[in-house]
C-alpha cells in the first residue's frame, strides 16, 4: 500500500514537473512575437527588403526559440525517463 | 533511337533505386512495429543489438532510416544530373543547376569568399536534414527526431569551428577565451559548449514536439468524436470523423514547414558559426606578415 502511494507521489511529481518546466515557453513566446512584429514594421517601411528581413526574422526566431526547447526537453525527459529510474531507485530501495 | 531507350531505362533504375530506401525501411517498420492500441509516443524501435567487448551496440531505427535517406539522396542526385549537357538540357538539370547556384551564393554571401568551398557541405547538410524531417510524410520514424542523429551533426560542426579557430595557432585561440576581459573566461568556454547543444537540441526539440503534438491531438481528436458520435449506430460508432482533417492541417505546419525551416536554420547556424570563429582579420594579417618576410627572405637571396 506504502509502495503504491510512493510510486503516485513519484508519478505525480514528475508530470507536474513537466508541466512546471513549460512554463518556459511564456518566454520564447514573446521574444518571437516581439521579432515578427518589428519585422512587420520593417517591411512595412521599406518592402523592398522583404527577402532579407524575413530570413533573418527566421534565424532570430529560431535562436530565441532555444530555450522553450531546453523546458521542453526536460519536460519529455520528466515524462518519459524520470519516473522509470525515479521508479527502479525505490524498489532497490525496498528490496 | 536505341540511344534514348538506354536513358530512360537508367533513368527508370535509378528511379527504382531511390523508391528502394522507404520501401525497405516501411517494410521493416511493418515487420518490427508491435501491436498496441493506446497512443504510442516511443522512442526509436530497436531492431537488433549487436554484441561488442565494451558496449553493446544498438540497431536502431535511427540508424536504418538514415541510412535509406543517404542512399535515396545518392540515387536523387544521380537521375537530376543523369543527361547533363552544356547545350539543351533537360528539365531536372535546370533544377539542379539553381540548386548549386543558390547554395553557393548562400554560402558566399554568408561566409565570404574564403569559405567559397564550403557549398556541398553546407548542401548535404541541409538536404540531409530536410529529407529526414520529411520522412514522417510516409509514415517513417524521422532520424532528426532521436538526439543522437542531431548531436552528431552538431559534434561535427563543432569540430569544424574548433579547426577554423585554431587557424591562427594555439596561443591565438586560448587568448580568445580572455575576451573583452581575462575575468570572463570561464563563461566563454561554457558558451563554447553550449553551441553544440544548443544546435542540437533545437533541432531535435522541434521535430519531436512536432510529432509529439500531433500524436496528441489526433487521440484527442478520437475521443472527442468518440463522445459525440459513439451513438450512431453500427460501424459509423466507430469512425472517427473528426480525425478526418485537422491532423492534416497540423502536419503541414509540423512536418512540411517547421522540418524544412529547421533544416535551413541548421545549415544556416553552421555557416554563420563558423565563418564568426574564423579569425579573418587576424589571419589576414598573419599571411601577410608571412608573405612579407618571404619576400625579404628572397630578396636577400
Amino acid at each position: 500500500m506504502m509502495l503504491e502511494l510512493a510510486i503516485g507521489i513519484i508519478l505525480g511529481g514528475c508530470a507536474l514537473g513537466a508541466g512546471a518546466a513549460m512554463i518556459a515557453g511564456i518566454g520564447p513566446g514573446i521574444g518571437e512575437g516581439n521579432a515578427v512584429a518589428k519585422a512587420c514594421e520593417a517591411i512595412g517601411r521599406q518592402p523592398e527588403c522583404k527577402g532579407d528581413v524575413t530570413t533573418t526574422m527566421l534565424m532570430g526566431c529560431a535562436v530565441a526559440e532555444t530555450t522553450g526547447l531546453y523546458a521542453l526537453v526536460i519536460a519529455i525527459l520528466l515524462i518519459f525517463v524520470a519516473p522509470g529510474r525515479f521508479v527502479d531507485i525505490l524498489l532497490n530501495a525496498v528490496k | 533511337m536505341e540511344n534514348k531507350k538506354k536513358f530512360l531505362a537508367t533513368d527508370i533504375i535509378y528511379l527504382s533505386l531511390l523508391a528502394l530506401g522507404p520501401l525497405f525501411a516501411i517494410a521493416l517498420k511493418v515487420l518490427f512495429t508491435p501491436q498496441a492500441d493506446d497512443i504510442n509516443i516511443a522512442g526509436a524501435l530497436i531492431f537488433f543489438t549487436v554484441k561488442l567487448p565494451f558496449s553493446d551496440l544498438p540497431v536502431t531505427e535511427t540508424q536504418v532510416n538514415s541510412l535509406v535517406v543517404i542512399w535515396s539522396i545518392f540515387w536523387l542526385c544521380k537521375y537530376i544530373t543523369h543527361g547533363i549537357s552544356v547545350r539543351g538540357g533537360l528539365k531536372r538539370q535546370i533544377i539542379a543547376e539553381w540548386i548549386v547556384e543558390k547554395t553557393k551564393s548562400l554560402v558566399k554571401g554568408n561566409m565570404g569568399e574564403y569559405f567559397a568551398s564550403f557549398a556541398p557541405f553546407v548542401a548535404a547538410i541541409m538536404g540531409l536534414s530536410a529529407f529526414s524531417s520529411l520522412l514522417t510524410l510516409i509514415g517513417l520514424y524521422p532520424p532528426t527526431s532521436d538526439i543522437n542523429t542531431t548531436a552528431g551533426w552538431a559534434i561535427l560542426v563543432f569540430i569544424l569551428i574548433t579547426y577554423y579557430k585554431f587557424k591562427c595557432g594555439p596561443v591565438h585561440y586560448l587568448k580568445s577565451f580572455g575576451d573583452p576581459v581575462p575575468f570572463l573566461a570561464p563563461l566563454n568556454i561554457i558558451s563554447e559548449f553550449a553551441t553544440p547543444v544548443s544546435m542540437a537540441f533545437r533541432h531535435y526539440g522541434n521535430v519531436l514536439s512536432g510529432s509529439v503534438i500531433s500524436v496528441l491531438v489526433a487521440t484527442a481528436l478520437q475521443g472527442v468524436s468518440h463522445l459525440i458520435f459513439g451513438k450512431l449506430p453500427g460501424m459509423l460508432a466507430n469512425i472517427p470523423f473528426l480525425q478526418i482533417g485537422l491532423p492534416a492541417v497540423l502536419s503541414v505546419y509540423f512536418d512540411l514547414f517547421s522540418g524544412l525551416l529547421q533544416a535551413f536554420i541548421f545549415a544556416m547556424l553552421t555557416m554563420l558559426y563558423v565563418s564568426g570563429g574564423f579569425p579573418a582579420e587576424d589571419y589576414a594579417a598573419k599571411k601577410a606578415a608571412r608573405d612579407l618576410k618571404r619576400a625579404a627572405k628572397q630578396n636577400s637571396n
